[in-house]
């Protein structure tokens, strides 16, 4: 909403710099977001001119040389090259010195005199656009004919213009009476209601024009008037100044008025044209599916019986609150003018709008609920201005028909409530004074309470807490005190699932990954290069219905996509080792999910959202410098931070050699804790890679949080110290080559007396036979109970290698 | 005569003691003169063929030596040690600014690290932290929280909207706040009430220098017997001094949200100039920092907590505005595009 000081200052005295005024509105709630000064720096050099004659440029064909006469004997010869000036009109005339906003550069700039084409000009006849009012470079801005030549611009147009944000719950707002009636209540002045005062010389309106409300749900009042013998023709300046201040485009003066009404008041009207209104009978009812008539905009609509019609005898003539019908539409034969002024349901108004597509100034207001008794005083308004502006004889009386009265509203107050919810008790005084000002009445009934009737325009307030607000927002939140929380700490409430995400997050960043962050939303194409088409088919992605682009379109069940654009996006710029992860939510669709009793409708339809930790290793490691060295990074990279994840989390892993979609064959392992899958870990395809565009190998582990979650360890408990001195023995063993280290090293681990045994060394050529390979365990020996002989080392080591003859078919390597 | 050895012996042994080279020379030096088989014991041996009076005066003079001999090959090797030391030092001197061996830096997104920030504040104060899905139902984002539909505050949340329908109804959505934990939570559970939310939400919002579809926000929620407007500008002055310096101010201006009454906008004086007025808070001397305000009545009674005994207080911020002051970055769009020229800076 835009507002003009000057209109504004027709129903309140403004006595604050327009900097206070809005600082005082913005602390109550209506945000100033910006002070517009129209015609600021327009200073003496920008006057009033009428142009006398204009002639064709002797050097140009674009070009004219327009006389301007400036008052008195004062005329200028200027250059101009706007297509739209003629004779006789009244316009804006720069003359040398004037500030002006270039149409190249957009920068403001200094009138100099200047020869164009070889003549001389004096001066410019000015654009919207280089007054700085708009970004209309089309033509010259033209004045109203009775603008006085001569006079200072900024005299005729300088204003000062609020923009304001308006907060749904305060329609009232939307008018500049509504706004004049908050700035009386902020600044102590009183409000001057406009004149709803005119002469009515025609006919009585009744038998002239009947009206009747067939869904009063939809429809708590509906005030016809008519008009009758009007002129159309353009509205007067006053006017058409006021509606272009604040964003409306003048059109004729019976729609001016409406618009003119609508923004002072906050009611929207609707003007039809009498004489098409068939038997002058306005019938309010719903729309029957398979109805449809032709709006203005040219549209044809088709009515359901979800949308509320203005209808006439023969059929809908308008949209209610939402848009008015062509055939009904005042035009330059209008003689006769039936007004509406109505009340309508806004979530109807708002639906149907919304379902049209024709969402208005007047449907954005219907939509925030107006209240009944404001037609009333709307439709009167427009009716005056009708009669005074159009030349028209206003018939006497109006049609009101008003099922949706309501008795006036009132709200009970305690002064116990006001210092239950604001912390402050305001004096009895003060807050009668506050609520007075606002336009509400306050009784003070002793011994606790207020009794406050509240305003008609005001029905946002409809409790106790509503008048809580009113009070606070006036004395201002400044007078609030800042509290500390003195009472008990509740409980704590834990989220185990959360706790793990978080200290997953530490362990791979403090492991040497970055931590990343990347869009929920993705697309199908980039789904499928990591999720098998057959999946895809059984579990859909969830899908927006508006997404922003198609680029975000599909909620992602997987992280392993946006990773590797990740990875793809930065190796671009880094030859090294690059390491992300990022934690997040995956979206996956359940297999099938039953309504659960006591939960709302709906609940079992949502996604399941799992927690997963998603990382990927690429690139060469670097050299002492910190450069990329030779070496490639490798599956084992990966395993580490894998590793440090589970050992900070206390969970011990087994990797088991696995296939999986989009992951390179021989090079992947699922994760399990406990036989159980929590995870994967591999080298991407590099088919997948290059769709991603990642020129290197990468790898890439994914963990199931969710799945990780009933693993983790319990509180770790100190195993003991033996105080007797350990042994170190190597043994190389040769087995074939499937056989797998971790199977070796649980044997050996499993042994006694063994305390760890680690890999060193693995061998594959011609040392070893084909189709076997050598693998080297360093084993630690020791006993919490004596020191260790040669010989009880030799006894545990052969029974060590017995059983792995006998399990792997192992020999000790010469 | 006899004594006379022992002096010769004393002069031999100095002088090849001062000039034992290392620590091998000084080794064999000690062989040589005091080793078992060494000329001082020859020395001691030879003594025999002396008389008692000879024996005594030799055999003192030997072992007078001995010591001597002993200490002064002390001295010499703690003398050889230091030269190797001081010499080691000479050629080991390292330049101590050459870099350190580098090996990989992890590190959080600075969008987490704010956020850690901040829940850390919340729950030294007693909140504890919970997290709600999102991907929620119309019921929990809109309709619990008094934004039935067609309702026109709707507009303040422009919503993704899932495509799927429940009784041919569409009423699953990308959550568009944290607040929907508000009514999650107190369905479960009853006050007294201290807890933080926070999470991502998602705008249908387009893009530009300040403004992203996706976002991370943190919500509080305080539901207990006598708290009341001060409290909430007490908490959340708190915070905001927890994080920005004990010196900041904190502004309330009404506002409106659905679900609280009275509802505020809040904001903290700028602790870039100090409220004077900065490029950071675009001269204002304020930066806006969250919307709050007093759960609204009919939200308590319809969870079943009685508004008449019980009040509450609900704040919600967007972290990633405040990170682009926070940590200097211009553009909103840069923290989800993960350039890690960016994030590794953090
Ligand atoms: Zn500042």
């Amino acid at each position: 909403m835009r507002v003009s000081l000057k209109w504004l200052s027709e129903y309140v005295d403004l006595k604050l710099p327009p900097e206070e005024l809005a600082h005082k509105l913005t602390q109550a709630g209506l945000a100033v977001d910006a002070i517009v000064r129209t015609g600021a720096d327009w200073g003496d050099e920008i006057r009033v001119g009428e142009v006398k004659t204009v002639e064709p440029h002797p050097n140009a064909d674009r070009l004219r040389l327009a006389t301007v006469a400036l008052g008195g004997d004062d005329t200028r010869r200027v250059v101009c090259g706007a297509p739209n000036l003629a004779v006789g009109q009244r316009i804006a005339f720069g003359a040398i010195g004037a500030k002006y906003r270039d149409g190249h550069n957009g920068k403001y700039g200094t009138l100099k005199a200047g020869v164009i084409r070889g003549v001389e000009s004096a001066g410019m006849v000015m654009s919207e656009y280089e007054l700085g009012l708009s970004e209309d470079h089309e033509g010259i801005l033209e004045l109203p004919a009775d603008a006085p030549v001569g006079q200072k611009l900024a005299d005729v147009l300088g204003d000062v213009i609020f923009e304001l944000s308006v907060t749904p719950n305060r329609p009232d707002w939307l008018s500049v009476l509504g706004i004049a009636r908050e700035v009386a209540a902020l600044t102590g002045e009183t409000v001057r209601e406009p004149s709803l005062e005119f002469e009515a010389a025609g006919p009585a309106i009744k038998g002239k024009c009947a009206v009747a409300i067939k869904d009063p749900d939809l429809c708590g009042r509906y005030i016809a008037t008519v008009v009758s013998g009007v002129k159309i023709g353009p509205s007067p300046q006053w006017m058409q100044e006021r509606l272009i201040a604040l964003g409306q485009r003048p059109i004729s003066n019976i729609v001016d008025i409406t618009n003119y009404v609508m923004l002072e008041m906050g009611q929207p009207l609707h003007a039809f044209d009498y004489d098409t209104i068939a038997g002058h009978h306005i019938i309010v009812r719903r729309g029957r599916s398979g109805e449809a008539f032709k709006t203005l905009d040219g549209e044809e609509r088709e009515l359901t019986d979800d949308m509320l019609a203005i209808t006439d005898e023969s059929g809908p003539v308008a949209l209610a609150g939402v848009i008015g019908g062509l055939d009904t539409e005042v035009t330059a034969k209008t003689k006769n003018i039936l007004l509406e002024a109505a009340s309508f349901n806004g979530p109807n108004v708002r639906r149907t709008s919304t379902a049209l597509k024709a969402r208005s100034e007047a449907s954005t207001r219907f939509e925030k609920g107006l209240p009944p008794e404001l037609p009333a005083l709307a439709s009167k308004r427009a009716t005056k201005l009708l009669v005074e502006l159009c030349g028209g004889t206003a018939m006497q009386g109006a049609v009101d028909v008003y099922p949706g009265k309501q008795r006036e509203a009132r709200v009970e107050v305690t002064r116990n409530r006001i210092v239950q919810v604001l912390g402050i008790d305001p004096p009895t005084a003060k807050v009668r004074q506050v609520l007075t000002g606002l336009g509400f009445s306050a009784r003070w009934v002793p011994p606790d309470r207020y009794v406050v009737r509240v305003p008609y325009w005001r029905p946002d307030v409809r409790i106790d807490d509503d008048v809580c607000e009113e009070i606070a927002r006036i004395i201002g939140y400044d007078q609030i005190p800042a509290l500390p929380l003195s009472a008990a700490i509740p409980a704590p409430v834990v989220q185990p699932r959360r706790e793990l995400r978080e200290r997953a997050r530490d362990l791979l960043a403090a492991a040497g990954m970055r931590e990343t962050i990347s869009y929920a939303m993705t697309t199908m194409e980039i789904l499928e290069r990591v999720i098998p088409k057959e999946t895809l088919a059984i579990y859909p992605p969830f899908k927006l219905v508006n997404p922003l682009t198609s680029d975000h379109e599909y909620l992602r069940p997987t992280l392993r996509a946006s990773l590797l654009m990740t990875l793809a996006y930065n190796a671009r710029f880094q030859k090294g080792q690059i390491a992300i992860y990022e934690t997040a939510k995956t979206y996956e669709r359940p297999d099938e999910r039953k309504r659960v009793q006591g939960r709302p409708h709906g609940e079992e339809a949502l996604p399941v959202e799992r927690e997963v930790a998603c990382g990927v290793v690429s690139g060469r490691r670097a050299d002492r410098w910190g450069r990329p060295s030779d070496e490639d990074v490798d599956f084992f990279d990966a395993k580490a931070f894998v590793e440090d994840l589970l050992r900070g989390v206390n969970v011990t892993a087994e990797y088991v050699a696995a296939d999986e979609f989009a992951m390179l064959p021989g090079r992947t392992a699922e994760i399990r804790v406990g036989g159980v899958r929590i995870g994967v870990i591999g080298q991407v395809h590099p088919d997948v890679a290059t769709a991603f565009e990642v020129e290197q190998d990468a790898f890439l582990f994914e963990i199931v949080l969710d799945d990780l979650l009933m693993h983790v360890g319990d509180q770790r408990k100190a195993g003991s110290i033996s105080r007797f001195p350990a042994v170190e023995q190597d043994l190389a063993l040769i087995v074939d080559d499937e056989t797998t280290a971790g199977a070796l090293q649980n044997v050996i681990e499993a042994a006694s007396l063994v305390r760890a045994a680690r890999v060193f060394d693995v061998y594959v050529g011609d040392q070893v036979p084909a189709g076997k390979k050598s693998i080297a365990f360093s084993v630690v020996y020791q006993s919490d109970e004596k020191t260790l002989t040669d010989d009880d080392v030799a006894k545990a080591q052969r029974k060590i290698l017995e059983r792995l003859r006998r399990e792997f078919n192992a020999e000790l390597r010469a | 005569m006899p004594n006379d050895a022992v002096t010769q012996l004393r002069t031999e042994a100095r002088k090849a003691l001062d000039a034992a080279p290392d620590q091998g020379a000084l080794d064999a030096w000690r062989v040589d003169f005091l080793g078992r088989k060494g000329r001082l014991t020859g020395v001691l041996r030879g003594l025999a063929d002396l008389s008692i009076e000879e024996k005594k005066t030799v055999g003192a003079a030997a072992n007078a030596l001995k010591l001597e001999l002993e200490e002064a090959f002390d001295a010499r090797a703690d003398t050889l040690r230091l030269a190797s030391l001081t010499k080691s030092i000479e050629t080991g001197r390292l330049d101590v600014t050459l870099p350190e061996r580098p090996h990989l830096q992890g590190g959080l997104h600075p969008v987490t690290q704010l956020s850690r920030k901040i829940l850390d504040a919340f729950r030294s104060m007693g909140f504890s932290i919970i997290e709600g899905p999102e991907v929620e139902l119309d019921h929990y984002n809109f309709e619990g929280l008094r934004i039935p539909a067609d309702h026109p505050a709707r507009d303040m949340w422009d919503t993704f909207w899932v495509d799927e329908e429940v009784d041919g109804r569409r009423s699953i959505l990308m959550r568009t706040h944290t607040s929907p934990m508000q009514i999650r939570f107190m369905e479960e559970h009853k006050p007294p009430i201290r807890i933080a939310v926070p999470g991502r939400a998602y705008r249908f919002e387009a893009t530009d220098t300040t403004h992203e579809w996706m976002m991370t926000q943190v919500e509080i929620l305080a539901v207990d017997e006598g708290l009341n407007m001060g409290h909430l500008k007490g908490t959340l002055l708190d915070l905001f001094r927890r994080l920005f310096g004990q010196e900041r101010q904190i502004r309330l201006q009404a506002s409106y949200f659905p679900f609280v009454e009275p509802g505020a906008e809040v904001a903290m004086d700028c602790y870039v100039c100090n409220g004077k007025g900065c490029q950071s808070c675009h001269g204002s001397g304020w930066i806006e920092m969250l919307g709050a305000g007093m759960v609204h009545p009919e939200i308590l009674d319809s969870m079943g907590i009685d508004s008449r005994k019980y009040t509450g207080f609900a704040a919600g911020m967007g972290l990633e505005r405040l990170a682009m002051q926070y940590y200097g970055v211009p553009d909103i769009r840069w923290w989800y595009q993960n350039d890690l020229r960016l994030l590794n800076q953090f």
